[in-house]
C-alpha cells in the first residue's frame, strides 16, 4: 500500500466531501439537510469504527464493548455542555482525555486477558453500560433514565450555512484530522510496534517492545477515538439517553470493523458508512423482504448484520476493503507472473488472533 | 432473619438458572475452546418455541420436552453447518460469528414474535407447593427441575458409553479419534446438549423475567460470571459457580437494602445487578482466571 498509488483518490474523495455541500443552490434535492445529516452520522460512525480498528485490527485485542467508550464520550460532552455550558467544540478534547483514561484503566486488567477472555470481559462491559449510566448517584449529572437534552451546535462567525451544513463540516474536519493522526501513528515506530504485538506478542516482547505499555496505551487511544465519536454524536443528535448505548451499539461497531476490514483505515470509514446505511434503510429492507422475497415477517437490520457477519467470516475475513485489495494484488501478481507480489498480498492479511 | 432466608432461597432459584446456562457455556468451551456469546439468545429462542407450541394448544410439559428436543437439533445444526468450517479460524472470526448468531436470533425472534413483553405461565401448582415465607412455588419448582436436569446430565456423562466418548473427545481429540470415537459428531452432540440445557433454563426463567427477545442478556452475564467463578473448564465448578453468583447477587442487593434502611444512603440495589456481574467477571478474570476449581493452563511457546 504505497503512498503514491493510494493518495490521489483519497484527496479526490476529500475534495468532493468539502465541495458537495456547497452545491446546494444548484442541486437542492441532492444535498438536502437530511442527506447531510445522514452523512454526518456516517462520519461519526467511521470515527468510532476507526477507534475499534486501532485496538482490534492493528493491535489484536478484541473488544465487544466499544459502545461503553462511545457512551462515556457522549456523556462527558453532554454533561459538560449541560452543566458547565461548555462550547460544543471544547467538549471533544475533554471527551478524548476522559475516554483515554477510562480506556487505559480498562486496558490494565485487559492486559492479563487474551482472545476469548478479553472478548468476554468487554462483552460484559457492553451489557452493563446502560445500568451504570442509570446509577442513582450519577443521576444528578446524567439525568437518569430521561437522559440529557442538548442544543444543536450553532453556526459560528455568521457563515452562510445551515445548522446541518455546519455540523457536516465540523464533523468532516474532525474526522480528517483523526484519520490523518491515525495514519501517521500507524506509519511510525509505535504503529509498527502495535502491529508486531498483534502478529506475535512474544516475539515482539523479545525484540524489546514494551508490550504492556503499548497494549494499554493503544486501549486508551482507541477508547479516545470512539469517545470523540460519542461526543460528536451527542452534539449532532442533541440528546443522550442510557438505553441507546446497549450491546447492539457495540455490535454495530463490530459490523463496521468486519465489513470494512480488520486492520484497514480506509475500511473503517467504509464500514462506518455501511452500517449507518443499513441501519437507516431497515424500513426499506423490511418492505423489500415482504414484497419481493415473500417473507412473512419483518426483516430487521440486525438480521442482515448477523448474516453478513457470518458470511463475511467465510468469504472475506479481511472485510470488503481488504478483500478487494487482496483481489487486486493477486490479479496484479498473476499478470506479472511474479509470486513475490502474491506473497506480499498474503502477508497483508492481518493475523488477528 | 426470615427475610435473609428468603433472599438466600430466591438466590438459589436464580442460581439454578445461572448454573444451567453456565453449564451450557462450559460444555461448549471444554470441547471447542469457544465461548458461546449466543447461548443466551439461543435459550431465548427455544423459550419462544415452547411459548408458540403452548399457544397452539399443547400442554406445558409437552411443549417443554418438544422445545428441548428442537433446541437440541438446532444446536447440532448450528455446529455442523456454521462452526464446523471455522474449526481452525482465528479467535476473532469465531467471536464475530457468535455475535452474528446473537444478532440473528435476537432480531428474528423480534420479527416473528414482536418485541412486546409476554407473560409466561408457571407449571407448578400454587397451593401446597413451596415453603411459606421462604420460597415460592415457582422458585422451588425451578430448583427441582434444574437439579433433575443436572443430575441426568451427570449420569449421562458418567455412566453411559456415549457420555464417556464425549468426554474423551473433549479432553483429547486425537487420542479419542485413534480409539474410534467420532470426535466431530461428539462436538455436535455437545452443542446440541448445550442448546437443550439452555432451553431448560430459558423456559424455567421466563415466568420470572417475562418473555421478550432481550430477556437473557442479564442471565447470560451472570452465567458467565458463574462459569468463571467455578472455572470455565470445569462443569461441576460452573454449576456450583452459578449457584454462588445467584446467592451473591441477592446478598449484594439485600445488603444494599439494609444499609439504605439503616443509614439512608443508597449504595447498591436491584438496579445494579449487571454492574455487580461485570465486577465479578473482571475480578475473577484478573485475579484468578482459572476460577476456584479450574486448573491453571500453562501456555506453550
Amino acid at each position: 500500500m504505497t503512498a503514491s498509488t493510494k493518495k490521489w483518490w483519497l484527496w479526490l474523495v476529500l475534495a468532493l466531501a468539502f465541495l458537495v455541500p456547497l452545491l446546494r443552490p444548484v442541486l437542492p434535492d441532492l444535498v438536502s439537510d437530511y442527506r447531510l445529516f445522514l452523512v454526518s452520522t456516517m462520519m461519526i460512525a467511521a470515527i468510532a469504527v476507526l477507534g475499534l480498528n486501532l485496538l482490534t485490527g492493528f493491535n489484536g485485542q478484541i473488544s465487544l464493548g466499544h459502545g461503553a467508550f462511545y457512551a462515556v464520550g457522549a456523556y462527558t460532552a453532554a454533561v459538560l455542555m449541560d452543566h458547565l455550558n461548555m462550547p460544543y467544540w471544547l467538549t471533544l478534547p475533554c471527551a478524548a482525555v476522559v475516554c483515554f483514561m477510562v480506556g487505559y484503566l480498562f486496558g490494565l486488567p485487559a492486559l492479563k486477558l487474551e482472545g476469548h477472555y478479553l472478548a468476554l470481559a468487554t462483552f460484559a462491559l457492553a451489557l452493563a453500560v446502560p445500568q451504570i449510566l442509570k446509577y442513582k448517584w450519577l443521576e444528578g449529572l446524567t439525568g437518569g433514565v430521561q437522559g440529557i437534552v442538548l442544543n444543536k451546535p450553532e453556526v459560528p462567525f455568521d457563515l452562510p450555512l445551515t445548522e446541518d451544513q455546519w455540523l457536516y463540516y465540523y464533523i468532516l474536519i474532525v474526522m480528517v484530522l483523526l484519520y490523518w493522526a491515525a495514519a501517521n501513528m500507524l506509519n511510525s515506530r509505535s504503529g509498527r510496534a502495535m502491529m508486531a504485538i498483534r502478529d506475535y506478542t512474544i516475539a515482539a516482547s523479545t525484540m524489546g517492545i514494551d508490550t504492556s505499555l503499548y497494549k494499554t496505551v493503544t486501549f486508551g487511544i482507541s477508547a479516545a477515538y470512539t469517545g470523540i465519536a460519542g461526543a460528536l454524536s451527542a452534539s449532532a443528535i442533541a440528546f443522550v439517553a442510557p438505553d441507546s448505548f446497549n450491546i447492539f451499539l457495540s455490535i454495530k461497531f463490530l459490523i463496521g470493523l468486519v465489513v470494512g476490514g480488520i486492520g484497514s483505515l480506509v475500511g473503517s470509514v467504509v464500514g462506518g458508512i455501511f452500517y449507518v446505511l443499513v441501519d437507516n434503510s431497515a424500513q426499506a429492507l423490511s418492505t423489500f423482504a415482504k414484497n419481493d422475497l415473500g417473507l412473512q415477517f419483518d426483516l430487521s437490520a440486525y438480521t442482515v448484520f448477523g448474516i453478513l457477519l457470518i458470511v463475511l467470516m467465510y468469504l472475506m475475513p479481511m472485510g470488503i476493503v481488504g478483500g478487494v485489495y487482496y483481489l487486486v494484488q493477486s490479479l496484479r501478481g498473476s499478470l506479472r507472473g511474479g509470486r513475490a507480489a502474491q506473497q506480499q498480498a498474503a502477508q497483508k492479511q492481518p493475523a488477528a488472533r | 432473619m426470615e427475610q435473609f432466608l428468603q433472599q438466600v432461597a430466591s438466590g438459589l432459584a436464580n442460581g439454578a438458572i445461572y448454573a444451567c446456562v453456565a453449564l451450557a457455556l462450559v460444555m461448549i468451551y471444554v470441547s471447542t475452546d469457544h465461548i458461546n456469546f449466543a447461548q443466551g439468545e439461543m435459550a431465548m429462542f427455544s423459550t419462544y418455541i415452547s411459548w408458540q407450541l403452548m399457544s397452539w394448544g399443547l400442554s406445558f410439559w409437552f411443549a417443554f420436552i418438544l422445545a428441548v428436543v428442537l433446541s437440541f437439533i438446532l444446536g447440532v445444526v448450528i455446529e455442523r453447518v456454521i462452526l464446523r468450517p471455522l474449526h481452525n479460524a482465528p479467535v476473532l472470526s469465531i467471536v464475530v460469528v457468535f455475535i452474528g448468531l446473537l444478532a440473528i436470533f435476537n432480531s428474528v425472534a423480534g420479527a416473528i414474535w414482536s418485541y412486546l413483553i409476554k407473560e409466561y405461565p408457571s407449571p407448578f401448582p400454587k397451593s401446597s407447593f413451596g415453603i411459606a415465607g421462604v420460597i415460592g412455588p415457582h422458585q422451588l419448582g425451578v430448583v427441582l427441575v434444574t437439579l433433575i436436569v443436572l443430575g441426568l446430565l451427570f449420569a449421562f456423562f458418567r455412566y453411559t458409553p456415549l457420555g464417556l466418548a464425549m468426554r474423551a473427545a473433549a479432553q483429547n481429540p486425537q487420542m479419542a479419534r485413534l480409539v474410534g470415537v467420532r470426535v466431530d459428531w461428539m462436538l455436535a452432540l455437545g452443542w446440541g446438549l448445550a442448546a437443550s440445557v439452555g432451553a431448560v433454563a430459558g423456559i424455567m426463567v421466563a415466568h420470572i423475567v417475562y418473555l421478550d427477545p432481550n430477556m437473557m442478556a442479564g442471565i447470560l452475564l451472570y452465567a458467565f460470571a458463574g462459569a468463571l467463578v467455578g472455572g470455565i473448564g470445569n462443569p461441576g465448578g460452573a454449576v456450583l459457580g452459578g449457584f454462588i453468583v445467584g446467592v451473591l447477587e441477592n446478598m449484594v442487593a439485600f445488603a444494599g437494602n439494609q444499609i439504605e434502611k439503616a443509614t439512608g444512603i443508597y449504595i447498591i440495589g436491584n438496579g445494579e445487578k449487571l454492574t455487580v456481574a461485570l465486577i465479578i467477571v473482571i475480578f475473577v478474570l484478573t485475579v484468578r482466571p482459572a476460577g476456584i476449581f479450574g486448573r491453571v493452563v500453562v501456555k506453550r511457546v
